[in-house]
């Protein structure tokens, strides 16, 4: 308007950031592969796109088994006793167990709730979570779309959970339910903006919002080279509104059981309130996914696997190599996630909750100007050296 | 057709399906509750119709801001003040109704004839995919640089203006009314919710 529109430099290319080869791609080579059998392309693409969704749905699943697990165990361990021991061996099947007692109990709708919105509650606080997994990457291409908006999707439709929470709350004609739908819905609006804020400083450096970029970027020089390095002030802020966002204890005020019984799930039984737990795990897997991804280096080696076959002397592209690359990035980010998710299982069994007034004060007194400042620090770091804080 | 063609097809028919029910229960519903979840629908919809224009982008940002940040106020000042009474008679609501269904009619019959009888580009200009974050950023930061700052200025005052009403103690007397402040109303010390029992602790322990 005011300045002249200059012609706009088009980029119709993501900066090339990879340093690592392009690694193994399931989708082109399964294509080929039923091509190859006569069939066109388009019932070809057809066939592997429920693929990898199947895949991570199952994963997701899985990962929830496991956490349920090791929360057990862990909160055993914590308070000197021995935890699941009977159901399998070191009580692995317990998770199991717990799956099948929910979906056998009655589906109670209690009298006088709204039964359609009692509902939808629940399916609207796990369908978002679900969908995130999107854009979680376990290798170059082992992701199920690299969407260009990337972390961005993640934080929108982390957005739509708490209108679950309030719909829930509203539907179950309770006052405490109300209260916990009211508070889950304000806890989860008041970290969302420093939760972004930090996203943005790591985004600001990596200079895309697709996650595999974001990897991609911190893959120079192994351990060294990952963002928490450069962001850990981010770092703090990002697990702290992570751990706010999943209502885990130091924050779990929405279902606080001395004030508000079991806040929006008090009416829930069954399979309803197995929605309502499978989302909260999978939340708490999935942020640690992204924890690993934007601060931990994804499925990054703490040293170069170029380096390591380099010196046996190996060709990163040779065929094994890339197998052998692609299944270590998988147990990388895994096993990254999983010590985050060691971290807040044994910080809900160790701290205190805080009360509502602490938990506002620490989102929009603390968190909101520090991740202002970070932000602010690190587009200044940027600009002042470009070679290390992204050009 | 191809498989891609019918897909779309199909979502952009359920979308719309969606957007246009939605939209007319958000205005029809008695429940005012109802209307509000609609609402989210209606926004998600849109986001969804954006997503079908290959401007993902403008998706996720409706989606946050709309579904995450709007409709999420509503329905907290919906619930807040939920009282479940019955509304007060409004004298004349036959005609009330039949006047701004006639307005509304009125602008779509509008939109109606523009729409028709504008020479549409079909098929329109080429989508950018995933380019456009960074042609949205490069353009509110040159050509659209003021009505940007502008807004932020505009979403300032409506802030101050928020937590000057607020906040009562600012002034003695109502800010609207002109009459003096509910002394009740004003934010006070926090006083601390347990009282100091040293003395009762001291007997304790000479009793131990």
């Amino acid at each position: 308007m005011l300045i002249d529109p200059a012609p706009v430099p088009l980029i119709t290319s993501r900066p090339a950031l990879a340093v690592v080869g392009p690694g193994i791609d399931l989708q082109s080579s399964f294509t080929s592969t039923l091509e190859g059998f006569g069939l066109s392309q388009g019932t070809a693409h057809l066939l592997w796109l429920p693929l990898p969704m199947l895949l991570v749905l199952v994963a997701a699943v899985i990962g929830v088994l496991v956490n349920v697990w090791l929360e057990r165990k862990i909160s055993a361990a914590v308070q000197q006793r021995i935890g699941p021991e009977y159901a399998g061996a070191l009580g692995v099947l317990q998770p199991m167990a717990d799956g099948l007692k929910l979906l056998f109990k009655e589906d109670v709708i209690p009298h006088r709730a709204d039964g359609l919105l009692f509902t939808l509650g629940p399916v609207l606080v796990l369908v978002p979570v679900i969908l995130s997994w999107l854009v979680v990457p376990f290798g170059q291409n082992l992701l199920i779309s690299d969407v260009g908006i990337g972390v961005f999707l993640w934080i929108a439709l982390s957005s739509i959970q708490p209108i679950g929470l309030l719909m829930s709350g509203y539907a179950s004609n309770n006052k405490y339910s109300l209260l916990g739908g009211l508070r889950a819905a304000a806890q989860s609006i008041s970290y969302e903006i420093p939760l972004a804020l930090a996203v943005l400083a790591v985004v600001m450096m990596s200079n895309s919002l697709s996650t595999v970029d974001i990897v991609n970027q911190q893959s120079g020089a192994g351990i060294l080279s990952w963002n928490i390095w450069r962001q850990p002030v981010g770092f703090l802020i990002f697990w702290i509104c992570a751990l706010a966002e999943c209502e885990r204890l130091p924050f779990d005020l929405p279902e606080a059981e001395e004030e508000l019984v079991a806040g929006y799930q008090t009416e829930y039984a069954g399979m309803k309130f197995a929605l309502f737990y499978l989302g909260s795990y999978i939340n708490l897997v999935l942020s640690a996914l992204l924890v690993a991804v934007l601060y931990l280096g994804g499925w990054g080696f703490p040293f170069p696997v170029e380096w390591l076959a380099g010196a046996l002397g190996q060709s990163v592209d040779a065929p094994l190599v890339q197998v052998i690359t692609g299944s270590l990035g998988i147990v990388m980010t895994v096993l990254k996630a999983y010590l985050l998710v060691f971290i807040a299982i044994l910080l809900r069994w160790t701290l205190p909750r805080v009360r509502i007034d602490q938990l506002l004060d620490l989102g929009w007194k603390f968190l909101l100007p520090i991740a202002l400042v970070n932000l602010l620090v690190t587009a200044g770091l940027k600009l002042a050296f470009p070679a290390f804080f992204g050009g | 057709m191809t498989i891609a063609s019918v897909t779309q097809l199909v979502c952009f028919i359920a979308l719309s399906l969606t957007l246009v029910l939605g939209a007319l229960g958000v205005v029809l519903l008695p429940n005012i509750v109802y209307s509000a979840f609609l609402l989210a629908g209606v926004f998600l919809s849109v986001a969804g119709l954006y997503l079908l224009l290959n401007a993902s982008f403008v998706a996720a940002a409706q989606v946050l801001v709309y579904v995450g940040a709007v409709n999420v106020l509503i329905l907290f000042a919906i619930m807040l003040v939920n009282k479940k009474e019955a509304m007060a008679e409004i004298p004349g609501l036959l005609l009330r109704r039949v006047l701004s269904g006639g307005v509304c009619l009125g602008l779509f019959l509008l939109i109606l004839r523009v729409d028709l009888t504008t020479p549409w580009a079909v098929p329109g200009p080429t989508p950018l995919g995933d380019d456009s974050t960074v042609l949205i950023g490069i353009h509110l930061f040159s050509d659209y640089l003021l009505p940007f700052e502008l807004a932020s200025v505009l979403l300032l005052m409506a802030m101050i203006g928020a937590i000057v009403l607020a906040r009562r103690d600012v002034f003695s007397s109502d800010v609207i009314t002109g009459e003096a402040a509910d002394q009740g109303l004003i934010e006070k010390e926090r006083t601390p919710l347990l009282l100091e029992s040293t003395a009762g602790e001291t007997t304790l322990l000479e009793k131990v």
